[in-house]
């Protein structure tokens, strides 16, 4: 099994309007340096890698963050493999 | 191995029940059995405080097709179409985690109505909280309970149309959440959940059973403290996606006649579940907790029985059904697996495999279930409160410091009586297409598709009267119901209730439970609506200090003909504006101060007495209203309540976007008593000029007092020229005063 | 028309939709119309004359609003049936699975204001020549429910330049008036967007839902011409 991470994020030209709230409440909490706040899905996945190169199963994961994790109008995504 | 004599108290068993528990063994339970027990004994499950009261019920009537004691109640409304529908508290869940607790809540409540072969058609809430405008927490249990019950409600596809919010100290550590669900059948296809025939099979189908809730029941059965922050882990997590697809594949199966029988799976999981259907058919049942689908597969059998995992149903089906029900739930994606087999041994028996690891006989979990008879006594906090009530100087101290501008817009910005749209802007209440009358309204109506019907919903439960006056209060909460259906042309028909008070074992919290108990079934079989489903929630209590008593009444009202139903709001310029009911010579008995939002607004307390009513009274003015809107002489009709007639007059501006001129006659020459006492059966109702002799006639015939009031005018309420203030800027503070909160 | 030969829709139910009945009922009962449901695990449909992708939250929106649904298989045959010009029409989450699916430009973002929103909105037909608003005047001024949780529309600056140009842009929340502005705009659609066209005019993607305001006893009957639109467009 391998453990991959994948994180989703809104464009940087998209207003993040999650990120603003968490922005205004940490500031509330008294926390002024903060200055900005991303909002953003984690995902997780196990990955049996039996039979399959690290190539092959980058390829798998680029084609579902692409085509159903993100979308690609508004979101970026990057992923890191975490280990077995 | 457990020592299991001193794991019952950590269970929430008592001494005794542990000793009857060994008794009905002849030997000791092992921890498997005493934790079945421990949760069908809890008060949730068992009523064992509760039950010899709620007995004295009116349950009858000419539209009862099934009384308390399934799932949920049902109502014949004619052409073979049956209303099912239920109440139901999660008060302590909420209060802990305020968005999974609320949602669970509804979940829970929906599939109570699915079980019994309905498709949910609309829910209704009841919520308490403190006072918002000083805690952040509050704001925070707030605005997390309206997330949790409207994402849950909208995924499911089902309006959330009405219901109720207040806000009191009283419930700054223990917060109400109230759910009702409603569903339409038809009545050949109604579903009950008895167990029966030997050999016949109980089908698991839904979620997965994961570790949530484990212990939920005896946590709901408990008092609220500084632990249960700590008991985080207890709270379910609800997911409406899986519900709705459990929610399809039930009802396809009893359309394809493939179940026999259907059970929700709530507090206390498989156990309660099974163990009520076994009982309820008299039979016995063997469970293999093997066949359990499990999210973690660490689980130990006792685990398993009493997951409290939600979105999960129990069929009773014929053996032979199985694998065509197996294909149905796979089309589905969901899981679905023979767990147990109906048996006549009248044992409760758990396996794992071919292990036999427990065995009860079912009755000793139901029917011979402890009972308490607890003792009461009048609380010493009701010894001077009624003596306690406004006096002259009082009054005209109020009026020193504020203009009746300002006091006026200083009630109507109370977070009790300003609109709630704030919070039904994020429940989709139009989904399904029958919302006929927008929430706001003293009902709320769906029309039922391809007839001229329509059923109408009110929900009231005034906690500051029942602390007052716990069998007045009551009896006004079913009044007060069934006078707002009446408001919209419809006739009570049946009704739910949540009954939500301290602890039991105290006795002047049980005398107020009792008294409540007594006022709802003195109105109950006054007005003819029986009760036809339930909840009683005990405990609610944080810190030892109990809750005002907070019975909480939900009424469905039938209406034949949807062409005929009408709102609250002003429809037209030079409209004729009455008030019926009002009794002017009676004050003198009564100031119906007592618990007012006046009180709360300018002198921050709960006190004086509670509001006069008589019921039978009350029955001659709703039946006027309902003549009058039948014979179409009236355009709007509301009910005079909290706030009082100011508060009133300005709900039926504001909705009808209309100004009115109103010159009332005093009450004891006071204004402020006039216009914001909270006395009862009294309807404000507005009419065509022609219709006004007809009316009053009416009205002599029903010995209802008459008194003309004023005229919808112009685009400002002016009340006996004393008040004086624009349509635009009372609605904005009446629509956005809770938002402006919540934003702060 | 022959009796048979009235219009025939396909009403398309994913796992977690929930307004199919409301579509079925305003199709056959209000405007006469036939009408089928098409379980999405369907990849043909035989005889249909338009497709209605109704609102609910498939697959629960648990991941993104419409994400999951593209992937079922009857979604190859909504491209197939609108590459040959027959019309679509997404409503709410039928919107987004559109989007999703790019069947139309552009994507929903979260409202604004972070809530779930249900409430009558106005708004404005800002285009009648296509096959679903042909039956309003151009400019009218309607009123109709919108229910959801993302329908804040995003396109990028070069893309609402394109849509603009075509005409692609159908509705757009106002208020009573006719004002197109930051206060009659319920959860911050680019240019107050309320529903969008594709290049051919064939697929129609929108957040309010007309469905549920035909009948004036649901408190407005302005969506009823939408539907008769379509059905007058198939004939």
């Amino acid at each position: 099994m391998l453990k991959v991470n994948v994180y989703v994020t809104l464009k940087k030209e998209i207003l993040d309007a999650q990120g603003l709230v968490i922005r205004k409440a940490i500031k509330q909490i008294g926390y002024e340096n903060v200055n900005e706040v991303r909002f953003g899905k984690f995902i997780q996945l196990e990955i049996d890698d039996k039979n399959k190169s690290e190539e092959e199963i980058k390829k798998e994961i680029d084609y579902l963050s692409d085509k159903l994790l993100s979308n690609p109008n508004i979101e970026n995504y990057r992923f890191e493999m975490v280990g077995k | 191995m457990l020592d299991v004599e001193k794991e019952y108290i950590k269970l929430g068993l008592k001494e005794n029940e542990f000793e009857k528990i060994k008794g009905f063994l002849k030997r000791n339970p092992n921890y498997l059995e005493l934790s079945i027990y421990s949760v069908m004994w809890s008060e949730h499950c068992s009523y064992k405080s509760s039950r010899p009261l709620l007995k004295n019920f009116k349950t009858t009537g000419t539209y009862v097709l099934q009384g308390p004691g399934e799932n949920a109640g049902i109502l014949d409304i004619g052409d073979n179409q049956a209303i099912v529908f239920k109440m139901e508290s999660h008060n302590h869940p909420s209060a802990v985690e305020p968005y999974q607790g609320a949602a669970t809540g509804i979940g829970g409540i929906i599939r109570d109505i699915f079980a019994m072969g309905a498709r949910p058609i609309c829910s209704l809430n009841s919520l308490r909280f403190g006072k918002i405008e000083s805690s952040q927490h509050q704001k925070y249990l707030f605005e997390m309970v309206v997330k949790g019950i409207g994402d849950y409600g909208n995924c499911m596809g089902i309006p959330t149309i009405g219901g109720e919010v207040y806000f009191d100290k009283t419930y700054e550590g223990n917060c109400l959440v109230n759910a009702m669900s409603v569903g339409i059948a038809q009545q050949d296809r109604l579903m009950k959940s008895k167990a029966f025939g030997t050999g016949n099979q109980l089908v698991l189908m839904g979620s997965s059973t994961g570790r949530d809730g484990i212990h939920g029941a005896t946590f709901a059965s408990d008092e609220l403290n500084e632990k249960s922050e700590a008991r985080r882990p207890s709270v379910q997590v609800g997911d409406p996606f899986m519900e709705k697809v459990l929610l399809e594949v039930c009802l396809e199966l009893i359309e394809k006649k493939l179940i026999l029988g259907l059970q929700d799976m709530g507090a206390a999981g498989i156990t309660s579940s099974s163990v009520e259907m076994a009982s309820k058919g008299n039979v016995g049942l063997d469970i293999d907790v093997a066949k359990v689908p499990l999210r973690e597969p660490s689980m130990v059998p006792y685990e398993i029985m009493i997951s409290e995992s939600q979105e999960r149903m129990l069929a009773l089906i014929e053996p032979s059904k199985f694998a065509e029900i197996k294909n149905i739930c796979n089309e589905w994606n969901i899981n679905c697996e023979a767990i147990g087999t109906v048996t006549d041994n009248g044992l409760y028996r758990i396996f794992k495999g071919r292990e036999l690891l427990g065995e009860i006989p079912v009755k000793t979990l139901t029917d011979e279930a402890p009972v308490y008879h607890h003792e009461y006594e009048k609380p010493k906090y009701l010894q001077n409160i009624s003596d306690d009530i406004l006096q002259e100087e009082d009054y005209k101290k109020i009026e020193k410091k504020y203009s009746h501008n300002e006091i006026f817009k200083r009630m109507i910005a109370s977070p009790n009586i300003c609109s709630k749209k704030w919070v039904w802007e994020q429940y989709d209440h139009m989904v399904q297409t029958n919302t006929a009358v927008l929430p706001g309204h003293d009902s709320s109506v769906i029309r039922i598709k391809n007839t001229k019907k329509a059923i109408a919903f009110s929900c009231d439960g005034n906690g500051r009267y029942c602390y007052l006056d716990p069998f007045r209060g009551a009896l006004i909460a079913v009044a007060e119901t069934s006078r707002n259906l009446a408001c919209s042309g419809a006739l009570p028909i049946g009704l739910t209730d949540c009954l939500n008070f301290g602890m039991p074992e105290k006795p002047g919290i049980f005398w107020q439970f009792k008294n409540a108990i007594d006022g709802i079934i003195n109105a109950c079989e006054t007005l003819d609506i029986p009760v036809i489903s339930g909840n009683v929630s005990f405990y609610n209590e944080s810190f030892g200090k109990a809750i005002h008593p907070t019975p909480v009444i939900a009424t469905a009202g039938l209406i034949k003909d949807v062409d005929k139903i009408i709102d609250s709001a002003f429809k037209d310029e030079n409209d004729d504006i009455v008030l019926i009911g009002r009794k002017i010579n009676n004050e003198s008995v009564n100031d119906n101060m007592g618990g007012s939002e006046f009180l709360e607004v300018f002198f921050e307390k709960v006190s004086g007495k509670c509001p006069d009513i008589d019921i039978e009274y009350e029955k001659r003015l709703q039946r006027l209203c309902l003549d009058l809107i039948d014979g179409r002489f009236i355009k709007s009709a509301h009910d005079v309540s909290s706030g009082g007639l100011a508060v009133t007059i300005a709900e039926s501006c504001i909705y009808g976007k209309m100004g009115a001129e109103i010159n009332a006659s005093l009450l004891g020459n006071n204004f402020l008593k006039t216009f914001y006492s909270e006395p009862q059966s009294q309807i404000l109702i507005s009419c065509q000029p022609e219709n006004l002799e007809k009316i009053e006639k009416y009205c002599i015939e029903a010995k209802i007092p008459f008194e003309k009031i004023g005229k919808v005018k112009g685009t400002f309420i002016s009340i006996n020229s004393e008040i004086k203030i624009g349509i635009s800027e009372i609605t904005k503070i009446f629509d956005n005063n809770i938002e402006k909160i919540m934003t702060h | 028309m022959s009796f048979d030969k009235k219009p025939y829709f396909g009403i398309l139910v994913f796992p977690g939709t929930n307004c199919e009945t409301d579509c079925f009922h305003v199709l056959k009962n209000i405007l006469g119309a036939r009408c089928k449901y098409v379980w999405h695990k369907e990849s043909q449909v035989e005889d249909i004359n338009a497709i209605v992708i109704p609102g609910g939250f498939s697959y629960g929106d648990y991941l993104r609003s419409g994400a999951v649904a593209k992937f079922s298989p009857i979604m190859s045959f909504v491209r197939k049936f609108a590459s040959k010009g027959g019309l679509v029409i997404g409503i709410c989450n039928g919107f987004q699975i559109l989007l999703e699916e790019s069947l139309l430009p552009g994507a929903m973002l979260r409202n604004n204001t972070l809530k779930f929103i249900c409430r009558y909105s106005h708004l404005k037909v800002t285009d009648t020549d296509n096959p679903f608003t042909s039956g309003y005047k151009s400019g009218e001024i309607i009123r109709m429910p919108i229910r959801h949780n993302e329908g804040n529309y995003y396109i990028d600056d070069n893309g609402l330049l394109e849509i603009k140009e075509n005409n692609q842009v159908i509705l757009k929340y106002c208020d009573s008036s006719g004002k197109e502005d930051a206060s009659s705009n319920p959860n911050g659609s680019i240019e107050n967007i309320a529903g969008i066209c594709n290049k051919k005019r064939n697929i129609f993607g929108l957040m309010p839902h007309p469905e549920a305001c035909c009948e004036k006893i649901l408190g407005s009957d302005d969506g009823k011409t939408i539907f008769e639109s379509m059905v007058n467009n198939i004939i």
